[in-house]
């Protein structure tokens, strides 16, 4: 090669490194958030204007459809790519996250800019920001907080030839069921029945195989029988507590409930499916996450009076408990705007924001908002929206979390859905497969 | 006066291009020239081969980079193959491949055969049936899924209307029984074009003058066809056998749209479950050895293959 040859390399590495530097530069001031595709995203979009108005840093979103999302942005953290900035996770990923160092450590920062986390709801704090549980190491802003509840067809309720022939049939009146057992009933009631010259079905429930929607269904109800993800006096000791008496009876609740009052083909529904069947006026009854309960009130079709809200009910022995759902704002490590982004959780975290989130049809965390005296009643679900998050219990939020779930889905989805084998075996099978994946773990 | 090919491009390329490589041996020009094909193979095909049988060996995952990584000799093999739930995706893989190349070839080929006759229309007609291979398995998948629908799909109506049952009253992806069923219909729906579109081929390919010398000898239609038609084009047919069986073995995006795998795992073919393993639970190692197991499978099947279809052009 020829000096010649070398300087004009030389000249055209030059101008490259210089254009590098430009688009580094020219990308300083924007900042990338990661979240899942659904409204909350959409009223967040909305609500990031005014950090950009305030910041001069311009807000891009990177926004994952919910069966891809765990798959797509776990593949981010993984692979310590540079997209994301600000992750809105899922609350299951915080074990892994903090555990591999993909989330930054937000107790200095939370120290300095004077945000406690006891002004948060504890529930949304331990699922959200914590790990390990119950220590106060926080990984995350409580962002979102959601849960699993129902939603129900008040104006068919109301009819009084259905609440007669209800009431003829069962000896009570068709009102939100305190139990599950009399959820089923009301289920039943519906299923196959004519209304306005239209067929209606029971309830719309999770069965979802390929992410997590069955699992965050069968939950919901096996916590209510009494199921335990493990000893409470010996961590990870599983045999007896998974596969327990009330936790077999509970599965067989839930595919009691599949099997006599879902709407035709509904054998792999998640939230999507659940919501497009409620809004669609076939189904009475419509489990799903609180989030879609905004949407719900807003329809032209089921919204304002039509529909009611209700948590979980009680199980056999009388307890109710809701699965969480719901994400906190975490920094990622790989990001190189890291000031930049925690000066958005910093504005995020404000009283006056978190205020405007729940106007905008964001579920705030704060404990200032939801515990004003105002809020119950603000909106028709907001009360639901409390009494629900006071019962939470959420998955597994270990690092082999991943293999938990997919453990649970193959489980409860063969039974449930598939009828294969009895509850008893799926659940069996379930302990021995949480077994094994601690095992590899080292837990034991 | 240039005579050789060789000559008159050399006599074309310009003098400094010429005085740069002059010097240069055919041999070592000729490397010049395959240098970057063969980088590029060892860069995207070789190494990540070679890195996928050295994880195999390992607990590796991808999720702990903290984590120490350990060799485990054959463990991930053995853990796999005597693993039970691997099997029964094995067996749905085998079932969907079988019935898909059944259904494909026969159907494919009796379309290509009556699309061989001069009638009116027959473009047209070919136009219209290979339209379904035009468009994205994903979309195809979906799309599928609506058709399915007990309440509002076509192909339930359709059942219906011929059969007289409710519509509502069966769920082609929700019933254990009907999900391996529902993924064979759709890709035999999607991918009997490709194998209509080489058996029309190879039925082109027979020159009308062995017919017509088997009408001389008074051969009936019967026996041209076994003893000419199917001859000539079996290895036409026995390579579309190969694409759509490599390609069904790997099956992934038209299964997942359609049912994700279920009921359970009814339809959880080996490159869903491997996908499972390797992005959902994100054990690296044991999917590595799993994916080796696969392409060692795919690899050797092909390979004998392709040796009986040799075979058979060479008759």
């Amino acid at each position: 090669m020829t000096f010649r040859h070398v300087r004009s390399l030389a000249a055209f590495g030059a101008v490259l490194a210089a254009g590098v530097a430009g688009t580094s530069q020219a990308s300083a001031k924007d900042l990338t958030l990661c979240w899942a595709a659904w409204d909350p995203a959409n009223a967040l979009v909305e609500l990031s204007k005014d950090f950009e108005a305030k910041s001069g840093v311009k807000m891009k979103f990177e926004f994952v459809p919910w069966p891809n999302f765990a798959d797509r942005m776990l593949n981010e953290l993984n692979s310590g790519g540079k997209l994301c900035d600000l992750m809105i996770g899922d609350s299951q990923w915080i074990g892994g996250a903090a555990e591999n160092g993909q989330y930054v450590k937000l107790n200095d920062f939370f120290d300095k800019e004077g945000i406690k986390m006891d002004d948060f709801i504890p529930a949304t704090v331990v699922g959200y920001a914590e790990w390990p549980k119950n220590s106060p190491n926080y990984w995350a802003l409580p962002a979102f907080g959601d849960v699993v509840g129902w939603s129900y067809r008040k104006d068919w309720f109301a009819r009084p030839e259905l609440q007669a022939e209800f009431k003829q049939k069962y000896g009570r009146d068709l009102a939100v069921p305190k139990t599950f057992a009399e959820l089923k009933d009301i289920a039943e009631f519906f299923q196959k029945r004519e209304i306005d010259g239209k067929t209606v079905y029971g309830a719309a429930i999770y069965t979802e195989r390929g992410s997590e929607g069955i699992t965050m269904g069968v939950m919901d109800v096996l916590y209510s029988f009494g199921f335990q993800y493990e000893n409470p006096d010996k961590p990870y000791e599983l045999e007896g507590f998974v596969n327990s008496a009330n936790a077999v009876q509970g599965l067989e609740f839930y595919k009691q409930l599949y099997d006599c009052c879902t709407p035709p083909g509904h054998s792999d529904a998640y939230m999507s499916e659940d919501i497009d069947a409620y809004k669609s006026g076939q189904v009475a009854l419509h489990m799903n996450f609180a989030f879609t309960w905004p949407g719900i009130n807003a329809d032209a079709n089921v919204g304002g009076d039509k529909s009611g809200y209700f948590p979980n009910p009680a199980g056999p022995d009388g307890k109710a408990f809701a699965q969480l759902g719901g994400q906190g704002i975490s920094v990622v490590s790989a990001s190189e705007k890291k000031d930049d982004a925690l000066a958005y959780i910093k504005w995020f975290a404000q009283p006056e924001i978190q205020q405007k989130w729940w106007q905008m049809g964001g579920y705030s965390a704060l404990r200032k908002v939801v515990e004003d005296p105002g809020f119950a009643t603000s909106q028709p679900y907001a009360q639901t929206f409390l009494d629900s998050m006071a019962i939470v219990k959420d998955f597994w939020a270990e690092p082999s979390y991943a293999s938990l779930l997919q453990a649970a889905q193959k489980r409860f989805h063969d039974y449930v859905v598939a009828g294969q084998g009895s509850a008893q075996d799926a659940l069996d099978g379930l302990a021995k497969d949480w077994t094994q994946v601690f095992d590899d773990e080292g837990k034991y | 006066m240039l005579h050789s090919p060789v000559e008159r491009v050399a006599e074309a390329t310009p003098h400094a291009i010429a005085k740069r490589f002059r010097g240069l041996s055919d041999r070592s020009l000729a490397w010049l020239f395959v240098a970057p094909s063969i980088v590029l193979l060892l860069a995207v095909n070789i190494f990540p081969l070679i890195w996928t049988i050295r994880l195999s060996f390992t607990n590796f995952r991808v999720n702990r980079p903290n984590a120490e990584v350990e060799f485990v000799g054959l463990k991930n093999y053995i853990s796999i193959l005597s693993d039970k739930d691997i099997w029964l995706t094995m067996q749905a893989t085998a079932h969907f491949l079988i019935w898909t190349l059944v259904l494909q070839v026969l159907i494919g080929f009796s379309l290509a055969y009556l699309i061989n006759k001069k009638f009116r229309g027959n473009d047209l007609w070919t136009t219209i049936i290979v339209l379904p291979m035009m468009l994205s398995p994903a979309v195809v998948g979906n799309f599928w899924t609506f058709l399915y629908q007990p309440q509002i799909g076509l192909f339930n109506y359709a059942v219906g209307f011929l059969t007289g049952a409710d519509p509502s009253s069966f769920s082609m992806i929700g019933d254990v029984s009907l999900a391996p069923w529902a993924i064979v219909i759709v890709d035999t729906w999607m991918w009997t074009p490709f194998v209509m579109l080489i058996c029309l081929a190879g039925l082109r390919s027979i020159p009308d003058s062995i017919y017509e010398a088997a009408e001389c000898d008074r051969a009936s239609k019967w026996r041209q066809f076994w003893t000419i038609t199917i001859p000539l084009v079996l290895p036409f047919l026995m390579l579309a056998v190969l694409f759509r069986g490599i390609e069904n073995f790997k099956m992934f995006d038209l299964v997942v749209q359609l049912t994700g795998g279920g009921p359970g795992s009814i339809t959880e073919l080996t490159s869903i479950n491997l996908k499972r393993e390797a992005f959902e639970k994100w054990r690296t190692g044991y999917a590595s050895a799993y994916a080796v197991i696969l392409f060692v499978t795919v690899f050797g099947l092909a390979s004998i293959y392709v040796k009986a279809l040799n075979k058979v052009k060479q008759r």
